[in-house]
């Protein structure tokens, strides 16, 4: 699951990291107002920022930094007015409802700091470079070794030990290093105790030096935090951040129906059960010269109330010029799925061709259900096995 | 011979009461597994609707059935406790089914299980179909009917199968029957990115195993275990390894539906893993249609 930025920021300060000082919005004369209190505490520039989940906003445009309370103003009309376009949103863009207006701080250098699962370990793990401000992968790519990981015991948390350790390798001085091993112990304990699954802090800035912190301040820019979908029920208040808006309709439709979908922009709508057979079926039609248009987890109990709504999901994208079933029955018996097939010809209709492929358990009922039905579906032709599946439909969606 | 389990193992239920649990337990007393006994808390001293006898713990079905493998399917929220549970009573096999469970809870299992005091204890999954040794043992929900038992095969070869993916692993037992190859066993890893068994223990054993000619793996995208299963096997294994990777076609950033399929980071796509197992000499279905052709082309058949 994934949350906004403002809410990343409230986790941060709920865990004693600090961040600079920001008011969330919704309106542009909001945004003047919050210029005007962030200004007088002292800071005159002020970052307005689009509150989406999709990733590059800053190169969508919806990053500015402004000067005055009426450039708040307008750029918050701006960025509110339309749908913001990111090379993560797709061409349609996403609607903005709510920005953050934040206080700009004075940057002396920039770090990253990151928390994840690694497979390799089996352990969360700390990531921090002293390449921050650029996407990590970047730096993963380019220089390596500028990467510094700490795998942590889940029991026992990020021990000050191993902050240090990272906090000297950044090359941090004086009373850099205490704040930043705070910040990192802390971050650890947020990613834990929250069942996150990814945090990001980028960049993780030092300040200038003041008089109140001679060697700068440690300051948390920008986080990104998502969570583990399958603690959510024993993460209430993390669950209750979530924004269906921020969800593709006919994905949160499938969800109610515990089928997994994710659209895709190919022709073939796919139905399958089990994600890796999912997966693999996508990989044939794109073998066989489509693109598939979703991946489609029906899972192994589905309904056939489900498996019949799955066939409307699926039907429903414009795109679909063509349909591909592929069962291998195991726990999901074939004869459900026929009896769904002849349930959604009958009160959705098919008007795209469809091929299905069935083994497995109850196979024999099932063809003998569509045998009989065939001449009530003209769409459907039957596959005898995967590849011939495969090539029927892509011959069937190429002529017509 | 087979690896892990076979026509002597016996086997405990936790969760016997459940749905599924007493489902799969019916269904794998008719494949002619030896299940011995259940654990629902709560419920001990009764008996199932097989007969078969329930405990309250996992150390109380061991010390009166002898049991040495246990199937979990306890819901997630409970499902780290019961693997735990199952390793600390001296089950050697522990199957955990459950799909869902919290990944740090699993992180917190590893922990545990890899330390000394469970080296003999080998977990399979979480979020996985079992494991099965066909004619003689099936753990799991896997239909037992589609396998072919080594000794059945008119080829006279048996492979041994590794897979992420459930409805894919029955794929690769499907065409592989359809051939006249046996198999000596069939273990489902799980798709999670934190599980118990791997791919690299899984060749060992099956490199070990006399009976098992040829491997067939099937993974997937989402981290670097086949890309680390690739090293191995060019490295340490001398049979003919077939190989899968599913999910050429997926976007990068979207979890495709197993909780451990997710590209990210600039890690875990298909190309990179198909290119480390082509160039560790393994032989590459390209399509998944083809893993019982490329398997039997290995073999010399």
């Amino acid at each position: 699951m994934k949350i906004h930025e403002y809410q990343a920021r409230d986790l941060l300060v709920k865990f004693g990291i600090p961040v600079p000082d920001a008011l969330v919005v919704e309106t542009a004369d909001q945004a003047k107002e919050a210029y005007e209190k962030l200004a007088a505490q002292g800071t005159p520039l002020v970052v307005v920022k689009a509150q989406v989940h999709a990733g590059g906003r800053g190169k969508g445009g919806g990053v500015k930094l402004v000067k005055s309370a009426d450039e708040a103003g307008e750029v918050a009309k701006a960025i509110l007015s339309k749908p913001l376009v990111t090379h993560q949103t797709g061409p349609e863009g996403v609607e903005v409802k709510k920005l953050m207006v934040a206080a700009g701080v004075e940057i002396e250098k920039e770090y990253y700091l990151g928390m994840a699962v690694d497979r390799a370990t089996a352990s969360p793990l700390l990531i921090a470079s002293s390449e921050g401000g650029v996407e990590i992968e970047q730096v993963a790519a380019s220089n390596p070794e500028a990467i510094l990981r700490e795998p942590i015991d889940p029991a026992m948390g990020l021990q000050g030990y191993q902050a240090r350790k990272v906090a000297y390798k950044l090359g941090l001085k004086g009373k850099q290093v205490n704040q930043a091993v705070k910040v990192m112990q802390q971050v650890a304990k947020m990613f834990i105790d929250t069942d996150a699954s990814l945090a990001e802090i980028n960049p993780l800035i030092v300040t200038p030096a003041s008089e109140e912190y001679p060697d700068g301040q440690v300051l948390a820019i920008d986080a990104k935090i998502n969570f583990d979908d399958n603690a959510l029920y024993r993460q209430k208040d993390i669950a209750q951040m979530a924004d269906p808006a921020e969800e593709d309709a006919s994905e949160l439709r499938a969800k109610e129906f515990d089928l997994t979908y994710i659209k895709l922009d190919g022709s073939i709508g796919c139905l399958v059960n089990g994600a890796g057979l999912a997966m693999a079926t996508m990989d044939l039609v794109k073998l066989h010269g489509q693109e598939p248009a979703n991946f489609l987890d029906v899972g192994g109990s589905a309904t056939e109330e489900a498996i019949a709504e799955a066939f409307r999901i699926i039907l429903d994208d414009p795109n679909v010029k063509g349909v591909l079933v592929n069962i291998f029955g195991g726990i999901m018996q074939c004869d459900r799925i026929a009896r769904a097939i002849v349930s959604a010809a009958q009160n959705v209709g098919f008007e795209v061709p469809l091929v299905v492929r069935l083994e497995g358990t109850n196979v024999d009922a099932a063809r003998k259900i569509l045998d009989e039905a065939k001449d009530a579906i003209p769409a459907m032709v039957v596959g005898t096995d995967l590849t011939d599946a495969a090539q029927k439909i892509a011959a069937a969606v190429a002529a017509a | 011979m087979s690896i892990l389990i076979n026509k002597n193992t016996k086997v405990i239920c936790q969760g016997i009461t459940g749905s599924a649990g007493a489902f799969h337990t019916k269904g794998c007393l008719e494949y002619g597994t030896q299940m011995v006994g259940g654990v629902t808390p709560g419920k001990g001293g009764q008996t199932d609707a097989n007969g078969l006898p329930i405990f309250n713990t996992v150390a109380e079905a061991v010390e009166a059935t002898g049991a040495s493998a246990s199937m979990i399917f306890v819901p997630p929220p409970f499902a780290a406790d019961a693997i735990l549970e199952a390793a600390d009573a001296g089950i050697k096999v522990v199957v955990a089914i459950t799909e869902g469970v919290p990944v740090l809870d699993m992180t917190r299992v590893r922990r545990a299980l890899d330390s000394s005091r469970y080296a003999d204890v080998s977990l399979i999954g979480p979020n996985c179909p079992g494991i099965i040794t066909p004619g003689g043992c099936k753990i799991g929900i896997m239909p037992g009917y589609i396998h072919m038992p080594a000794s059945e095969a008119s080829t006279g070869k048996a492979v041994g199968i590794i897979s992420r993916s459930g409805t894919l692993t029955y794929e690769a037992v499907w065409q592989c029957s359809e051939r006249n190859i046996g198999q000596t066993t069939c273990v489902g890893i799980g798709g999670d990115p934190v599980r118990g068994l791997n791919f690299i223990d899984c060749l060992d054993l099956f490199n070990a195993d006399s009976e098992t000619d040829g491997i067939v793996m099937i993974g997937e995208i989402g981290g670097t275990d086949e890309e680390a299963a690739a090293a191995h096997i060019k490295a340490n294994i001398n049979k003919p390894v077939t190989a899968f990777i599913a999910g050429r076609t997926a976007p990068p950033g979207r979890r495709m539906g197993h909780a451990g399929a997710i590209i990210s980071g600039g890690e875990g796509g298909a190309e990179s893993k198909i290119e480390a197992l082509r160039e560790a000499g393994c032989h590459i279905a390209e399509s998944p249609a083809d893993l019982g052709s490329v398997m039997a082309k290995a073999l010399g058949l």
